[in-house]
């Protein structure tokens, strides 16, 4: 176990530093960052200028060695537009914008486990079918339709919420809502696939003939089956806890990782850029590293194959 | 008096028919084979019994356990029986047995609810049954996964489970089909010591009548939802009367003797949906006329103790069968 754990980790590491090569060649391709910040009409002298200080007439490779440098140090130097050093800048977005997924997060699987499950064990009803068509709108109303319609009916319309702002509880409510909605349904959804999977398993006709009560069969043996796909599913959400919010960030200006991302890239602010993809794919491994652990802790036949190895 | 009598046990799915009237009784200690090619309803004769069949299934007629009514019964009723009075097997032990909890702790579940034994009790009971069934090595392997386990074992397993429960009634369904032919043998052998220890009565279902005479009292072959022949196993083999009886033994390779060509029953089992008119076996049949394919035939007592639905039975089948033969060639 230790030694699966172990090259978890150097796995996770070469990953992590392949995806922040490919950024650094894609961000170096895609235009010039002195044009784009100081505009077209800019100085030549301004743009030399700007050009020494961040390094950017040296030959490609000096720059890649240098940006090496600045990953393993986490010394992403100052952003070009704040003048505050790039990952303090990040760090400092990353409680707004957990302050919103995580309680989408708590609902997605709150509410969305529990009406799939419920979905699965009362195939056919008619509560079983309102929970099918629920979710295929809650997966198909895109966020920033959503998010606009809830603008429109609760903050123009009603005027219960504000529509926009980080002051408070109630700020924060538009925000989760149209953040969890679709997560909800997904959820819902896998969870109903994975249970009815499992409910026609020949194990569960097992529990049955012993004698236990419905009750307990699907507590103790179909539950138990059926979060192995949930949890892979639970993984990709928990991987998109601090950049997957950026749209609705957007829409109600909620001062976060994802607004962050959005000026930094249309700024080319390079430092900042960097720093985000750091920490962007950082959590995205960190979660793929949960979820292969709890796969070992849910499913014993996969800690043995492990162990073979 | 029996230990269990089926009377008219009709089901259907979505309007499907597929058990036309099944009686059948099963005496206490007594040991019956339910043989017939897959899809005639041996499976669903049980299923239906302990109420394991899916919601959209249609149940009718009555399954008495010892005067009590099982179909229709309430929920806590049947879940006394299963497992308690009634344990069942099935044909694929890897996956009948939860791949995420231990083997003890699935034991352990049984001896809680049919014996009310827990802690130390319950596993100490759960390696004397690992131990009877013979899993080696019992007492370091209970804490072992199920695929940890080869198929064989996890039917032994499966048969400790069902014991753990002391049933009056064992139901093997093909218990022995996913096993290759040296594990078959071990786990029938199982099977008939543990009835001869503990007196419990068996019903096997199974296509394999070799397998069935090892192990059986009594036969009932099953046609397209239907009982078509019972009687006891000597008689069935010396004397089988209903010509799909006597297919499905011509149908079986011989070891001894001359060699010959296997005689295989012609067509298919017809579907369910679509049931030829009269008897079900008629349109395969070397001896159906006319009044075949137009009227049912009753299951009718015959004078050597066994029962017979069939017009035209065999009267003198042209070579007998000895069981000796058939568990050979099984």
């Amino acid at each position: 176990m230790l030694r699966h754990i172990l090259s978890r980790l150097v796995r996770s590491f070469l990953t992590l530093m392949l995806v922040m090569t490919f950024a650094f060649l894609v961000l170096r391709l895609s235009g010039d960052p002195a044009l784009i910040l100081l505009g077209p009409d800019a100085p030549q002298d301004a743009i030399n200028a700007f050009r020494e200080r961040w390094g950017l007439n040296d030959p490609i490779w000096k720059q890649y060695l240098a940006y090496l440098v600045q990953l393993l140090t986490l010394e992403f130097g100052v952003s070009m537009r704040d003048q505050v050093p790039a990952l303090d800048l990040v760090l400092s977005r990353i409680p707004a914008t957990l302050a919103i997924t995580l309680p989408a997060l708590l609902l997605k699987v709150g509410l969305g486990i529990p009406a799939g499950v419920y979905a699965a064990l009362h195939r056919q009803s008619i509560a079983d079918r309102g929970v099918i068509t629920l979710s295929i709108l809650g997966f198909t109303v895109p966020s920033f339709v959503l998010g606009l319609l809830l603008v429109l009916v609760f903050a123009v319309q009603l005027g219960w919420l504000p529509s926009g702002g980080q002051e408070g509880v109630e700020h924060a409510l538009l925000p989760i809502l149209t953040l969890s909605v679709g997560g909800i349904g997904i959820m819902a959804r896998f969870a109903r696939s994975a249970m009815i999977e499992v409910l026609g398993q020949p194990y569960i006709r097992t529990a049955m003939a012993k004698g236990l009560s419905w009750r307990s069969v699907v507590w103790k043996h179909a539950l138990p089956n059926a979060a192995v796909p949930i949890v892979t599913l639970l993984g990709f959400m928990i991987g998109s806890l601090i950049a997957g919010a950026a749209v609705v960030e957007s829409i109600f200006s909620w001062p976060g990782v994802g607004r962050l991302i959005v000026t930094a890239v249309a700024n080319r602010d390079l430092a900042v850029v960097q720093a985000l993809l750091l920490v962007i794919a950082s959590s995205m491994i960190v979660a793929n590293f949960l979820v292969d652990l709890a796969y070992g802790l849910l499913d014993p036949r996969l800690r043995s194959r492990r162990a073979a190895h | 008096m029996s230990l269990i009598w089926i009377k008219d046990l009709r089901v259907s799915f979505d309007g499907v028919q597929v058990l036309h009237g099944i009686n059948l009784q099963v005496g206490k200690g007594e040991s019956i084979g339910l043989v017939g090619e897959s899809g005639c309803g041996k499976s669903v004769t049980w299923l239906a019994a302990l109420g394991l069949l899916p919601q959209r299934a249609q149940i009718s007629g009555s399954v008495t356990l010892e005067g009590r009514e099982l179909v229709n019964a309430s929920r806590g009723e049947l879940e006394q029986v299963r497992g308690g009075r009634i344990a069942m097997i099935f044909q694929d032990p890897s996956s009948s047995l939860n791949p995420v909890q231990r083997v003890g702790k699935q034991l352990d579940e049984s001896l809680r609810l049919h014996r009310g034994l827990s802690g130390a009790t319950a596993r100490a009971e759960a390696i004397r049954l690992l131990d009877l069934v013979g899993i080696p090595s019992a007492k370091t392997r209970i804490d072992l996964y199920p695929h940890e386990f080869s198929g064989g074992q996890c039917q032994r397993i499966m048969i400790a489970m069902a014991l753990a429960g002391e049933p009056d009634l064992l139901i093997a369904d093909e218990p022995t089909t996913a096993l290759d032919a040296t594990i078959q043998a071990q786990i029938l052998d199982l099977l008939a010591t543990i009835r001869h220890e503990t007196g419990m009565a068996m019903v096997f279902i199974s296509h394999d009548l070799g397998a069935v005479s090892a192990v059986c009292d009594r036969a009932a072959v099953m046609y397209a939802g239907r009982v078509v022949e019972q009687n006891h196993i000597g008689e069935l083999f010396d004397n089988p009367r209903h010509p799909y009886t006597v297919g499905l033994f011509e149908a079986i390779p011989e070891l001894q003797g001359p060699r010959r060509r296997l005689q295989p029953i012609n067509g298919t089992v017809p579907n369910p949906r679509h049931l030829p008119r009269g008897c079900a076996f008629s349109p395969r049949c070397a001896h159906a006329s006319d009044f075949c394919r137009s009227a049912q035939p009753a299951l009718l007592q015959q004078p050597d103790g066994g029962q017979v639905a069939c017009f035209h039975p065999v009267r003198d089948p042209r070579r007998t069968f000895s069981p000796a033969s058939a568990e050979l060639a099984a």
